[in-house]
């Protein structure tokens, strides 16, 4: 594993009175895979927003390469240009085409070249299968289309970091499939990589680290098969729990004629 | 065939006089149109802002102007400065006053509508991109809101077009005005120009709106 990428140092995030991370540490290799899972409100999406600073923070330093992410630098875009986010809700620009919603921050932001800028998005678009929709608008894209759109447009500005928030939950189950694909080529790639999914077995699949939140803390941190084999803690294996289903024995249905 | 009394409009310069009405009412409400964008661009801005003061204000200013019927606006205008400031304003000026707060109060609204009904997501991926507030604003939130707005305020100045009719009442001589002069003066000769003479308003005022309608309608087609 390479140098340290991001680190996050006592952070502590309050909406209010409610206190949704409380002096939370982690640090991301180069290279490293980290998923994120937890129950839903314990406060992932937020730890990913504190992280590219589109929330303020109540304490604690958030660093990239060793520059502090802080809402009120001058740095901001700048450091914001390293960071890839891509969120939940298919946020592609509706107004744009599947390849000017790619290539719109790359001209405008990094002032690259336009032919450069589209040849290479043209190539990732084909990478996630997509080349001939790069003229469609997002309207004319299903949901999973859309959402790999989204992490083209994010992989694009060549950040040094992605954050995925549950990016497959709001799709059809058959359409899942072909976003987790296209993360786990990432993996592949060796791209670094903080994930928030409620797919275990993807997490399983494609982390380096699993980290279990709750309660506003990082409650146990573990490679993937330590995690989900020998969770150490009782609230990671409740919540493994609930992913799990007892089967239901003879249900020939004879036992309730039976009892009747 | 029943005497519809069209041969008025070939008399002496009946049909140019018409034009000239029809001139008249355009140019009331496309001054005004051309004064309510920009004003109502603003408006529409402030009223999106969360301080309370500018809220309460620019809410009376569309409320009253919203409440108000325009004839009351025109007379409250042409008559009550008059009267009041001794200012000796001509009816062309107060309708195009009236219009032009009307029209500002419409857009205003119109404006909010649309740029609050851009979703907090396309705000925070345009940052999560790098791109500034003002390259937010400039490739994202402005193109968006105006293919939103663009058929809405073309609604809204076709409804400006046909309420310059009120504009008589304060002695603007519009194309309803002079078809009424026109019938008065031929009352004895062709008793039925009444006919005639409003089915051609009509058809003027339908002529001057209907591609207005069909360009709002074609916008709006192509974007979805
Ligand atoms: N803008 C906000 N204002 C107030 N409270 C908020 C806000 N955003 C989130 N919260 C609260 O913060 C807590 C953490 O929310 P967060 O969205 O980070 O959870 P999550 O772990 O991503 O949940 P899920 O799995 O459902 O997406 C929740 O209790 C939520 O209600
Ligand atoms: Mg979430």
């Amino acid at each position: 594993m390479g140098r340290e990428l991001l680190s996050i140092e006592h952070l502590t995030k309050r909406y209010g009175d409610l206190t949704v991370l409380e002096d939370l540490s982690l640090t991301v290799q180069e290279g490293q895979v980290i998923v994120i899972v937890g129950p839903s409100g314990c406060g992932k999406s937020t730890l990913l927003r504190c992280i590219n600073a589109l929330e303020p923070i109540q304490g604690g330093i958030i660093k990239l390469d060793g520059q502090e992410i802080d809402r009120d630098t001058k740095k901001l875009p700048e450091l914001r240009q390293k960071i890839g986010m891509v969120f939940q809700s298919y946020d592609l620009f509706p107004h744009l085409t599947a390849l000017d919603n790619i290539t719109l921050a790359p001209i405008k932001v990094q002032k690259r070249k336009k032919a450069e800028v589209e040849a290479e998005a043209l190539q990732l678009l084909e990478r996630v299968g997509l080349k001939d929709r790069a003229g469609d608008y997002p309207r004319q894209l299903s949901g999973g289309q859309k959402q790999r759109v989204a992490i083209v447009r994010a992989l694009c500005m060549h950040p040094e970091i992605m954050l995925f928030d549950e990016v497959t939950a709001a799709l059809d189950p058959e359409m899942v499939r072909e976003v987790l694909d296209v993360l786990l080529d990432l993996a592949k790639q060796g791209r670094t990589m903080l994930i928030v999914t409620h797919e275990m077995q993807f997490a399983r699949a494609v982390a380096d680290q699993v980290i279990f939140l709750d309660g506003g803390q990082i409650v146990e941190q573990a490679p993937p098969d330590q995690f989900f084999e020998h969770p150490k803690t009782q609230r990671a294996q409740k919540f493994l729990n609930t992913f799990t289903f007892e089967t239901i024995k003879n249900h020939g249905g004879n036992d309730y004629e039976n009892q009747a | 065939m029943p005497d519809l009394g069209f041969e008025v409009l070939l008399k002496g310069k009946n049909f140019a006089r018409l034009m000239g009405g029809l001139w008249v009412a355009l140019r009331i409400s496309l001054i005004s149109v051309v004064i309510s964008i920009p004003l109502g661009i603003l408006l529409g801005i402030v009223m999106t802002w969360k301080n309370p003061i500018s809220r309460v204000l620019t809410r009376i200013y569309l409320e009253i102007i919203r409440i108000m019927p325009q004839l009351v606006l025109l007379f409250l205008v042409f008559f009550g400065t008059t009267r009041t400031f001794g200012w000796d304003i001509s009816g062309e000026l107060a309708s195009i006053i009236v219009f032009s707060l009307w029209g500002t109060a419409e857009m205003g609204d119109l404006v909010r509508g649309a740029l609050i009904s851009i979703p907090i997501h396309q705000y925070e991926s345009a940052s999560a991109l790098g791109l500034s507030s003002g390259q937010t604003f400039l490739y994202i939130i402005i193109p968006q809101t105006i293919r939103r707005l663009i058929p809405l305020s073309i609604n809204l100045i076709t409804r400006m077009i046909k309420t310059t009719s009120l504009v008589l009442m304060i002695g603007v001589v519009e194309v309803l005005k002079v078809a009424q002069q026109i019938i008065e003066a031929n009352r004895m000769a062709s008793p039925n120009a009444a006919f005639g003479i409003y089915l051609t308003v009509f058809i003027l005022y339908f002529l001057a709106c209907w591609p207005i309608s069909l360009v709002a309608k074609a916008l709006e087609r192509r974007w979805q």
